[in-house]
């Protein structure tokens, strides 16, 4: 071994701590990157592969009925290449485990053969026996909530018939790897599940022989989807067609692939917070080290060593620091990746869902964290190789001390010797002073910003749940209701208060923008679901025009006193424009409103109603429930507090568990940065420190001016650092599908609180590190020696 | 070489004969500091032979430093010419400077400038693992009498030691020039003895051209010739007719 790298590992390990700071910093940044990216690219394969395998649908359309013979209309639709026709419909399932109803979505599959789109893939027990009767498929995620498994029985109320079915399969399907209802933001498997039966039985029991009401399609390559979907619109217009839309708008589809851009933003940004911090570490650990050694440097070079090899001694150790980090960060970014994966695999059913360690994000890592090496290596070594040999040999000179801006203001009498001592210290080396300072700020930040989400996804399920929704149970309607109905649903005890809807499915056009939405007759003075926006300000329904949610507006480029085209997507199927009279700035979907008699008289169906909005006596709820699972006219009941409980369960769950991998990571950042800050103030000034020993200054008084210094940046900040987290929170809320959620920022004090804590706890410790080695000082070494 | 030695001793004159290693002419060097200028050398002529034990003298800041820094290619001269043999030293780049203190020179400094985190053997290999043709590290270390401490840190070291180590460690490569600046400055009598007896010998057996600058008068004794520098001009040049043994020196 060469001398020079005996010299190389000698430095090493000298640095051995602060190099180890380094490096975990480093790995954290790979970690991270490895943890989403690969996680992200582990869900593209497996949902690829499981969309491949059970061919999954590429345009969607559902319909009120056509006969058979539409299938072979579309079919010569160009472009096309499969078409599946079924029948598709929303059913009661009783059970006796939930006193209230849950909601299926009964799905019609061929007996005899495989379905040519959208297959299942069988979990546990056997498919459909054709000769069979009443046999029922269910999903993993509904059937493992209830604890049913093959052989057991469920009761589905069909076309208002109660009957009992055997379970002879548990399944899972590409169409809901994310099982949502529609309508709904999170997941609710207690009360919503899919079960496949057969499709002959499903139509003789909604009296759909010879029929059906949803189709799937898949293209050839190279196909126009927006001509297709234009086609089908006009093939299923005069059957009721509610509008062809594309795979990404498909629900369990779109709520996947946010999550995967979720993934993938987060994953290229955040290491580049942890690499920049481990750049700047390096560079103040490499340049203080150049320059202690600038005369052992100026002998190198009086000896002939090169700049380039002795460049590339010092590169040596930074990329030594990087590659511990990388090791380190792969193996951390497997660990995370794999409970990530875990943790997916309870929102997303898939057949299998296993981590792959993607060799290229596992390439890009190693990269970037090299790169931030060179990056923090580099005005150090430019130092390194720029010092003129003969300079460097000769002895420093003494450092340039000032008096310190806040001397010069005149606090001066406010300030003790070792304050002083401290401010000209800081304001001697402004740039690593501001550079520590920011170093803090960016570990205060990553603990904000690991921490908001509860703050604002609390604040969203708040506006939501109690601000907006304030019914308890939402009632929809099979068909649209006489206005009657209301009077029904009143006289139900228990039922304290009832606000009537109707829920039109439309196709808004402004110009060329179309978007499907739901238009919503309101009952004037609604107090059961109310308009709030973004401030939190009740909006009150204007007296005619549309209300519409701003993202709509801004979809469909339309401002207030601008004119929309609705289009009528059932009964009637009327056209007719609408005057846009407002926005509201929502949190999440896309919604239009309008007065409800308005609405009535627009679309030519005065008078009716689609559902309602119940305010319930919580000791009666029980009651109330049964009795409008055995009206006829109710087709689906959503209780509101089983979908905040189940929210509670699992998202809230999960949020916790990153929060706390968040908080490990900020404290590493905050520990590498304070640590290294001290440890370089320490070597810099170990001869300053022991000089005044020797005077007779005690150890505590020696270690105030140095953790002082340390105190004066942490203190500087943490402020800076609240402020920048916020800032990243406003950054991150922006990867966040704005067709699905508008979260508002919201970051309380509690998680400012958290961030500081976190900081000055590692501070603390950082600053009880740098003590110990003040207290073993061995002055005489110190004085000794010629730095 | 010790012929040459012998002939320009016995010669009497003031030049000694041969064909110069170094030869210096109008060497100017002007500092810059701020609105400063400070002339360490103002025109320096200077020719140096094989195998010649040279002392320069001068008070502090009479320029002894800088002129041996550009001797060596530590550093370049504002004005005027350096020739080494038939490199000029004044024309080369970076490049081709480390690539001549490489292959031909041998430094000692006043501060040791040992690296603290390799062993005096070590410290020695540093230079040996670029030379061509090196002698081993520890023949180096023997022949300043340090046979015994190859593995010794600086730390561990007297400062005579180390500064003995950096001696091995400059002639290790067997240079053509050995360049010391103040070698005892920080050394007591009896050390600094030890420490010029390696020199002399050094420059005896290896016949390597040596400079060596000093504050104490009595080491030009040793010398074949001492040049005195004032204000960064030379002001006396002088031949030894005697040269006398560093045991032998009156301090
Ligand atoms: N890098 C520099 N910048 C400015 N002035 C310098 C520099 N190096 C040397 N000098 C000045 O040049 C002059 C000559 O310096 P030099 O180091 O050659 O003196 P010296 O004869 O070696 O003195 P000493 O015996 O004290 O070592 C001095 O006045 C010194 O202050
Ligand atoms: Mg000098």
């Amino acid at each position: 071994m060469y001398a020079l790298d005996r010299k190389l590992l000698r430095d090493l390990w000298q640095l051995r701590t602060q190099s180890i700071a380094i490096a975990l910093v480093i790995a954290c940044g790979v970690g991270m990157t490895i943890m989403m990216l690969s996680t992200q690219r582990s869900l593209d394969q497996t949902r690829q592969e499981f969309y491949d395998r059970y061919r999954f649908g590429e345009v969607f359309v559902e319909l009120k009925r056509a006969p058979e013979p539409l299938a072979q209309r579309f079919a010569e639709i160009p472009g096309l290449r499969d078409v599946q026709t079924r029948i598709v419909v929303s059913a009661f399932l009783d059970l006796e485990s939930l006193p209230r109803p849950a909601i299926g979505k009964i799905v019609g599959v061929p007996t005899l053969t495989e379905p040519v789109l959208n297959r299942i893939h069988l979990r546990s027990g056997r498919p459909l026996d054709p000769l069979g009767t009443r046999e029922a498929i269910l999903s993993e995620a509904f059937a493992g909530e209830h604890g049913l498994q093959p052989g057991d029985v469920i009761r589905v109320i069909l076309n208002g018939r109660l009957q009992a079915m055997t379970i002879v399969g548990v399944a899972l399907s590409p169409e809901s790897i994310y099982e949502i209802q529609p309508g709904q933001i999170i997941p609710d498997p207690a009360s919503y599940g899919v079960l496949w039966m057969s499709e002959q039985e499903l139509a003789a029991a909604y009296d759909m022989d010879g029929a059906f009401n949803s189709a799937s399609f898949t293209l050839l390559r190279g196909a126009s989807i927006p001509e297709v979907i234009r086609q089908i619109d006009l093939l299923t217009d005069e059957y009721g067609g509610a509008g062809a839309y594309a795979r990404r708008d498909q629900l369990s589809h779109k709520f996947l692939e946010h999550e995967m851009q979720q993934l993938r933003s987060m994953g290229t940004v955040v290491p580049v917070i942890f690499l920049s911090v481990a750049a700047f570490l390096l560079n103040i650990v490499l340049s203080r080290l150049i320059h202690t050694q600038r005369e052992q440097i100026a002998v190198l070079k009086a000896f002939g060593y090169s700049g380039t090899q002795i460049g590339a001694h010092f590169l040596v150790l930074t990329l030594l620091i990087s590659l511990l980090g990388a090791l380190l960060g792969t193996a951390m970014g497997t660990v995370m990746g794999r409970g990530l994966t875990q943790l997916y695999t309870t929102m997303f059913h898939f057949p299998v869902f296993r981590f792959h360690l993607a060799r290229d994000v596992v390439w890009y890592g190693w990269f970037v964290a090299t790169g931030s090496g060179i990056i923090g290596a580099y005005s150090g070594l430019k130092n390194a190789l720029s010092l003129p040999p003969a300079e460097a040999m000769r002895p420093e000179p003494p450092a340039n001390y000032r008096r310190s801006l806040l001397e010069v203001i005149g606090l001066a009498p406010l300030m003790s010797p070792i304050a002083r001592m401290i401010v000209r210290q800081l304001e001697r080396t402004p740039r690593r002073t501001l550079m520590s300072i920011i170093g803090v700020s960016l570990a205060t930040a990553v603990i904000v910003l690991g921490n908001f989400s509860m703050d604002s996804v609390d604040q969203l399920m708040h506006l939501m749940f109690s601000e907006t929704q304030r019914y308890d149970v939402l009632v929809a309607f099979a068909e649209p209701e006489n206005r009657d109905v209301e009077q029904e649903l009143r006289a139900l005890p228990g039922v304290l208060r009832c606000e009537m809807f109707r829920g039109v499915p439309v196709r808004l056009r402004h110009g060329h923008h179309t978007r499907l939405v739901g238009i919503q007759g309101v009952t004037p003075g609604n107090d059961l679901y109310r308009f709030i926006d973004a401030k939190q300000r009740v909006v009150e329904l204007p007296p005619e025009g549309l209300l519409i949610s701003a993202e709509l507006a801004r979809l469909l480029d339309v401002t207030p006193g601008g004119e929309v085209r609705v289009e009528v997507l059932e009964g009637s199927r009327k056209k007719f424009p609408v005057r846009v009279a407002a926005r509201l700035d929502d949190f999440s979907g896309l919604s239009a409103f309008l007065e409800i008699e308005i609405l009535g008289r627009l679309i030519g169906e005065p008078q009716t109603v689609s559902g309602a909005y119940l305010q319930v006596d919580r000791t009666e709820e029980a009651e109330v429930l049964s009795k409008l699972k055995e009206h006829p006219a109710v087709a689906g009941v959503n209780l509101k507090r089983s979908t905040v409980e189940s929210f509670q369960e699992t998202i809230a769950e999960n949020l916790l568990t990153m929060r706390l991998v968040n908080l490990m990571f900020a404290a590493i950042i905050a520990m590498g940065v304070i640590y290294n800050t001290a440890r370089i103030a320490l070597s810099e000034r170990t001869r300053e420190l022991a000089t005044l020993r020797v005077l007779g200054f005690t150890r505590g008084e020696i270690s105030s001016i140095l953790l002082g210094e340390l105190a004066a940046i942490t203190a500087a900040g943490l402020p800076l650092g609240c402020g920048l987290g916020y800032l990243f929170a406003m950054v991150t809320l922006q990867t966040v599908d704005r067709e699905l959620f508008r979260i508002p920022l919201l970051v309380l004090p509690r998680t400012y609180l958290l961030a500081i804590s976190g900081v000055v706890c590692s501070a603390v410790v950082a600053g009880l590190i740098v003590r110990r080695r003040l207290d073993h000082l061995d002055l005489i070494e110190v004085l000794k020696t010629r730095e | 070489m010790t012929e040459q030695r012998d002939q320009a001793a016995g010669s009497g004159v003031t030049a000694p004969a041969g064909s110069p290693v170094f030869s210096a002419r109008g060497v100017t060097k002007v500092y810059q500091t701020g609105s400063v200028e400070v002339h360490a050398l103002r025109g320096v002529d200077l020719e140096l032979y094989p195998g010649e034990f040279v002392v320069l003298l001068g008070p502090s800041g009479s320029g002894k430093s800088t002129l041996l820094n550009i001797l060596g290619g530590l550093d370049v001269p504002t004005a005027g010419t350096v020739r080494y043999l038939d490199h000029d030293l004044t024309a080369g780049t970076e490049a081709a400077l480390t690539k001549y203190r490489r292959e031909h020179v041998g430094f000692v400094f006043q501060f040791y400038n040992l690296i603290p985190s390799l062993t005096a053997s070590e410290n020695v290999a540093l230079v040996t693992d670029i030379a061509r043709a090196p002698m081993p590290p520890d023949d180096a270390l023997r022949l300043v009498g340090l046979g015994e401490r190859l593995h010794h840190f600086p730390a561990q070291l007297s400062g005579g030691e180390q500064q003995r180590v950096a001696i091995a460690r400059a002639v290790a490569k067997r240079p053509e020039v050995l360049l010391c600046d103040e070698p005892t400055g920080a050394l007591d009598v009896s050390t600094g003895v030890i420490v010029l007896a390696a020199i002399e010998r050094i420059n005896r057996e290896l016949g390597t051209t040596t400079v060596v600058i000093t504050h104490n008068v009595s080491i030009a004794d040793m010398a074949d010739r001492v040049i005195s520098l004032r204000d960064g001009q030379i002001v006396e040049t002088k031949q030894n007719d005697h040269k006398v043994s560093p045991e032998q020196l009156q301090w």
